[in-house]
């Protein structure tokens, strides 16, 4: 499975690549916001799962993924940031998030959400 | 006269503060952060020399200082990542604003107002200063854990929403 991690903040980043690592497969692709996610799909993709935090410089999270889906309606999206308000999550959803997790969380809770959102996917 | 800013103290607002800070040392740390009797600052220097600052914007406005003494950010820094970095570097500032982006933002979700926050700035170095509104109280939150003692220092006011 490929998978493209975009957050400002290299340590979140660190902590998501120790959790999806964990899946046998796994390789994944870093992005430090919504510009270099989508310069990444680019250079890197098709990806299997994106995780995008909501707050960067440059492009938000929610910026890429409505531009992300302007073209490409499946691949699966979870959004994980400390935008917990119900407002913004039914905006994340909107612009076409799968799943959302709030910061803070464990790494086993994030990997329940993938596990969550990949299964959902593939039953189609 | 000056104005009484004890009593413009929003308790319940200090309240998710703490409640935050809590969650997320105990959720992304492991570390229990107890708290004592929150005081009020006057002067503009944070309580230790390593400041996480975060801004509020939209209904809120101000910021709110995560201030760590040194060792307890390196200590805190290290048991968050699982590494070791030099206090200068950029990965070090990067974990500790993470760790005030987590709390500023946890704590926004339950104020119950349009408000959204800035990515956040770190500033490392004895005697800095941070400017603030000086119309409202900066309510000092210490914190104590078993790598050290920081402050959680809230500066921060509920404006209208502009009409449009």
């Amino acid at each position: 499975m490929k998978i493209l991690l975009v957050d400002d903040s290299k340590t979140m980043r660190n902590i998501w690549k120790k959790v999806v690592l964990g899946i046998e497969g796994t390789e994944a692709v870093e992005a430090g916001d919504g510009v270099e996610g989508l310069e990444a799909i680019k250079e890197h993709g098709p990806f299997d799962l994106m995780l995008v935090d909501w707050n960067m410089p440059n492009m938000t999270g929610l910026e890429m993924i409505t531009k992300v889906r302007e073209t490409d309606k499946d691949t699966p999206i979870i959004m994980v940031t400390t935008e917990a308000e119900k407002p913004r999550i039914i905006e994340a959803i909107k612009a076409g998030v799968n799943n959302y997790v709030i910061k803070p969380f464990t790494p086993d809770a994030l990997m329940e959400k993938i596990d969550e959102t990949m299964k959902k996917v593939n039953a189609g | 006269m000056g104005v009484d800013l004890k009593s413009q103290i929003d308790t319940a607002l200090i309240a998710l503060f703490v409640k935050s800070t809590k969650n997320v040392l105990s959720t992304m740390i492991g570390v229990e952060a107890k708290v004592r009797k929150p005081d009020l600052r006057n002067d503009l220097q944070p309580t230790h020399d390593v400041s996480g600052i975060v801004g509020f914007t939209g209904e809120m406005t101000g910021s709110v200082i995560i201030s760590f003494h040194e060792e307890t950010a390196r200590s805190l820094v290290k048991s968050f990542t699982m590494e070791d970095y030099d206090l200068k570097s950029d990965d070090f500032a990067d974990a500790v604003g993470e760790i005030c982006n987590m709390i500023a933002g946890n704590a926004k979700k339950d104020f119950g107002i349009d408000a959204g926050i800035s990515i956040p700035n770190v500033v490392i170095g004895r005697d800095h200063y941070v400017t603030r509104l000086r119309d409202v109280p900066c309510v000092v939150i210490p914190c104590v854990t078993e790598y050290g003692e920081f402050s959680v220092e809230v500066n921060i006011k509920k404006v209208s929403p502009v009409a449009v």
